[in-house]
């Protein structure tokens, strides 16, 4: 067997313990700094995943795990949210009482079950790296201790997750009690013969469920807000992008290695799903005043959109889904390292904190703007590419059912009542009523730094999608059973 | 050529992001610079249009192809033929026009003149893509500084609701467009949004009259929206009213033309069935735009209101053209769309700038104007003589052209829009004329006096010359649109090649050369 397979998750959990070792030795008030030296450590395990580029698929474990392009895409994902999010975390480290090296190597063990799942093809890895995240961002999200609403975002998160994965382990159960399979292509194998089998179905429809909970998708969305505006904002920020994506990478493994015909069957189910969950998203956003409810809300809205993709059923449906998630990723994580900033200024996560952001730093006002049109899929910006992708590939199966028309229908709604409260935002930087503070906000130089990243990945994103764009198509190739 | 025309604002633009807000002055002069340079080089264009070579699409000229995003066949495809070519100087000399007339903000110039600069690039870029996704996202690219420009800029005490309105009424046009240009692109199986290769494509395999009949109501609708087109009109006087000048100037004066250029460039040629099912239905909408809105223009008694209306008056005649799919309407409506480009630009700079002398916009609270200010008013009677349809400016000869286009399918219609055009258009601009221009002067304007810096005069000069020249020598304009709307029209009528209305005396005399002439 191939352990290099392996190493990049290894070289992450090696990293995540010494950083539990390092801080028995360091003085307390050089702890803080611990986060660039992860920050760092991500980096090079991100420069690293580069050696595996042209390596041809393949799997360790006995199939259990798949070094493929579409894992190696999503590895990549996470490393460089990842970097980002860790470099927020030392800016929020004021904020944490006690145990900030814990948040970092909490932050790189939830890392690596993402990894982890990006490359799981078996439903006990799937589990497995599930619960790695699952758990991690129990502690994650109620780190700040002596926050009531960090404790209350704690507690929604466990029960909401400890149900979740009741579903899924029940789920699991079931799919291997009919057919005695875990990995997923001996599943692909059999699953003909069990294509009528209501318990296998049942199996199958709870794993989803499960899911749903990672995706913040109906029907197990009703954490988000909550968990979004009580976490820590390093934490709020991990849980939107990373989260999220280890939810889609597993989602289309399942759907489209394990079970593609049953996917193929049940498509009129993920098109309800989605258009239920784009509205319920957008719809609830309107009326939030606190900016990370609002991100919560829309993070429910572009799950929405992502299942779009995957209920396309195509090639270009779940490249779309791919692409989309660099947008999204680069957008969210501007618009979280901005409230990070401010909030650190300004008490209080209410939209009327950013009021004279534009006077009090232009390149904190100029980047959540563009985060704000980029989620608002306006161009030139990644967002607009991401949708027209989705939108596209939806219209495409327009053709064979009728109810994609409806999807794209919802979505374009969905569009179009985004605007509105993404609008808000920008309105309450630009053209609110001034406070009488203006002082200016300082923003140091690695956090700088990462915004201009953030900032050139979304315009890159937009403007050449072309690269990108190919890389996802290789990627989703390994999922092309059609 | 048009690469460098396209690129050299938005360039401008990004440099000017990297300048300190403190020098004000210089990003004024590098944007009129920019603009300036960019109206040079359409001229240029324009100019060198008919000796130009042929591009490799053998129909377009200075063309230039750039692969954008291999995967989808989306390319950076850019050329000009006798439709666009009027459109692009249009464009151009009115972005310079506008540049010229943002001396009145004073606030947050940087942003302003960044937007400006894009704006202009998405707009020229828009007029002259031929490739349908370039095309939506040049048009996004302008649309969107609009929206802040309107919100951050704007006047008057409505400008939030304003912005909130326009922002989203407009995005619901793009996108229920973006719908059918994806759409189009699904169905017409050419696998690429290049529109050269999609028009050789459908020639040979033309698309499911099914499939037209669904995809062109979402281009309508979502383009009509764009145009106001009767009865999604109701954004644009309050947008417009609210807008600052410069902005108000160019997307009433060019990037409103983009919806029904892109009904002209894509959905003529590509649903050449569904256009003449739907040509009556639009003939019929038209009537809405010319005399329900011209009535309402009576009403108003705001300037900016006023010139907001009856700039959605005016769209109606370009549909009638559309709607004729003759190219004798064709060329009419791409003469209008040139023409009123002009017209409206310089309008709302003029309305713009006695707003911000008098203070109102107010008509009621104006009067004598000429008095006091003879060139300016001088300007403003000429641009009002032009909106109703006086011969001499370009508007008469391409609503006149229009009209001999639409008279054989749609008589009746003509005869009402005839009617609407003359007298009810009259009535509201002579009336304009009277209580802005003539009569006593108030006790606020008292103290009005022109400004003695040529170079506040100078857009309005700038758009008035086009207006008069291509008015009396419309065969500027008319010979090069005429080729380029034969082609347009040469999958609407393919049987009746090469004209379609054998009355019609050959192209090289247009009928309406003597009529042009005051």
């Amino acid at each position: 067997m191939n352990y290099s397979l392996i190493s990049l998750e290894i070289a992450v959990v090696i990293l995540g313990l010494g950083l539990l070792l390092a801080d028995l030795w360091i003085r307390p008030e050089q702890k803080t700094r611990l986060g660039y030296l992860a920050a760092l450590g991500v980096g090079l395990i991100l420069f690293w995943s580069f050696k595996f580029s042209g390596v041809p698929s393949a799997s360790a474990f006995n199939g259990m795990f798949v070094l493929d392009p579409l894992a190696l895409y999503f590895q990549r994902f996470f490393l460089l949210a990842a970097i980002i999010v860790l470099i927020m975390s030392v800016a929020f480290a004021g904020r944490i009482a006690t145990g900030i090296s814990e948040y970092y190597s909490l932050i790189i063990f939830a890392l690596a079950g993402m990894m982890f799942a990006a490359s799981a093809n078996d439903l006990a890895l799937l589990f497995v790296a599930l619960e790695l995240i699952t758990v991690t961002f129990y502690v994650l999200t109620s780190f700040q201790r002596a926050r009531l609403a960090s404790l209350e975002a704690g507690v929604k998160y466990l029960i909401i997750g400890a149900l979740s994965s009741a579903f899924l382990v029940y789920g699991i159960a079931l799919v291997f009690g009919t057919t005695g399979q875990l990995n997923f292509n001996r599943i692909a194998a059999v699953a003909s013969e069990f294509a009528d089998n209501r318990v296998f179905l049942l199996g199958i429809l709870f794993i989803l469920v499960g899911l749903s909970f990672k995706l913040a998708a109906f029907p197990a969305h009703l954490w988000a807000p909550d968990v979004y505006q009580g976490s820590p904002v390093p934490t709020t920020a991990f849980l939107a992008v990373g989260s999220k994506a280890a939810g889609f990478v597993l989602l289309l493994r399942l759907l489209f290695t394990a079970v593609p015909a049953i996917t193929e069957r049940w498509n009129d189910l993920l098109i309800v799903v989605a258009m239920v969950t784009i509205l319920y998203g957008n719809l609830c956003a309107i009326p939030q005043r606190n900016l990370k409810r609002i991100f919560g809300y829309s993070s429910i809205a572009n799950a929405g959109y992502l299942l779009m993709g995957v209920a396309a059923l195509s090639g270009a449906g779940r490249a779309a889904v791919l692409y989309y998630l660099g947008g999204y990723l680069f957008a969210v994580l501007a618009a979280f390292l901005v409230i990070l900033l401010v909030m650190n200024e300004v008490e209080g996560e209410d939209i009327s904190a950013l009021a004279g952001l534009n006077q009090r730093s232009p390149l904190l006002a100029a980047a959540l703007t563009c985060s704000m049109v980029s989620l608002a899929g306006i161009p030139p910006l990644a967002g607009f590419f991401g949708k027209f992708l989705l939108i596209k590939a939806a219209l495409e199966q327009g053709a064979i059912d009728p109810l994609y028309y409806w999807l794209v229908g919802v979505a374009f709604l969905g569009v179009i009542i985004s605007i509105s409260y993404y609008f808000g935002v920008i309105r309450a930087i630009y053209w609110s009523k001034e406070p009488p503070v203006l002082s200016a906000i300082p923003v140091p130089l690695i956090l700088r730094l990462a915004l201009y990243v953030c900032l050139a990945g979304m315009f890159y994103l937009g403007l050449f999608p072309n690269t990108v764009v190919e890389l996802a198509n290789a990627a989703v190739k390994v999922l092309a059973v059609r | 050529m048009l690469t460098y025309l396209i690129f050299l604002p938005l360039l401008t633009a990004v440099i000017l992001c990297f300048v300190p807000r403190n020098y004000a002055f210089l990003m004024r002069l590098a944007s009129l610079a920019a603009t300036g340079v960019t109206m040079l080089l359409a001229l240029a264009v324009f100019l060198r249009f008919d000796s130009a070579p042929l591009g490799p699409s053998s129909a377009y000229k200075f063309e230039q192809q750039l692969n954008w995003i291999r995967s989808l066949g989306i390319s950076y495809h850019v050329g000009v033929d006798g439709v666009n070519v009027g459109l692009v100087l249009m464009g151009a000399i009115v972005a310079f026009a506008a540049t010229c007339c943002a001396w009145e903000i004073r606030n947050r110039e940087k942003e302003f003149y960044i937007l400006l600069l894009i704006m202009t690039g998405g707009i020229l870029c828009a007029f002259a893509s031929l490739d349908l996704f370039l095309f939506y996202f040049a048009h996004e690219l302008a649309l969107v500084p609009t929206f802040i420009m309107i919100g951050v800029w704007g006047r008057g005490v409505d400008k939030n609701l304003a912005t909130f309105q326009i922002t989203l009424y407009l995005s619901i046009g793009a996108l229920v467009a973006l719908a059918g240009l994806i759409a189009l692109y699904l169905r017409a199986g050419a696998q690429s949004f290049d529109l050269v290769t999609l028009t050789q494509y459908a020639a040979v395999h033309p698309m499911a009259v099914r499939d037209q009949n669904f995809i062109f109501p979402l281009l309508l609708v979502g383009f009509g929206i764009l145009i106001s087109l009767w009865p999604f009109h109701t954004w644009a006087p309050l947008g417009y009213g609210s807008a600052p000048t410069p902005t108000a100037m160019l997307h009433a004066g060019v990037l409103k033309k983009f919806g029904l250029y892109g009904l002209i460039r894509i959905a003529l040629p590509l649903l050449p069935h569904a256009a003449q099912a739907w040509a009556g239905t639009i003939a019929w909408l038209c009537l809405g735009n010319i005399v329900y809105c011209g009535f309402v223009a009576m009403r108003q008694r705001d300037l900016n209101w006023l010139i907001g209306y009856s700039s959605v008056a005016h769209m109606g005649f370009i549909f009638l053209g559309i709607a004729s799919l003759n190219i004798i309407g064709v060329t009419g409506a791409v003469l209008v769309m040139i023409a009123h480009g002009f017209l409206a630009a310089l309008t709302f700079g003029l309305a713009g700038y006695l707003q911000h002398t008098t203070g109102t916009s107010d008509m009621d609270k104006m009067g004598g104007l000429l008095r006091r200010l003879p060139f300016l008013g001088g300007a403003l009677l000429l641009a009002l003589f032009a909106g109703c349809g006086l011969p001499g400016f370009a508007n008469f000869a391409g609503e006149v052209t229009v009209f001999f286009g639409a008279w054989k399918q749609f008589p009746l219609i003509t005869v009402l829009a005839v009617w609407a055009a003359l007298v009810i258009g009259a009535v509201y601009m002579l009336r304009a004329i009277r209580s802005l221009l003539h009569g006593p002067v108030p006790e606020r304007c008292a103290q009005t006096v022109e400004d003695s810096w040529p170079l506040r005069k100078l857009p309005y000069v700038l758009l008035l010359v086009p207006l008069l020249v291509f008015g009396v020598y419309p065969r500027l304009l008319t010979d090069k649109i005429w080729p380029g709307a034969e082609t347009v029209l040469a999958s609407v009528h393919p049987s009746e090649q090469p004209s379609p209305m054998p009355a019609v005396t050959p192209k090289s005399t247009p009928i309406h050369r003597a009529e042009a002439k005051p």
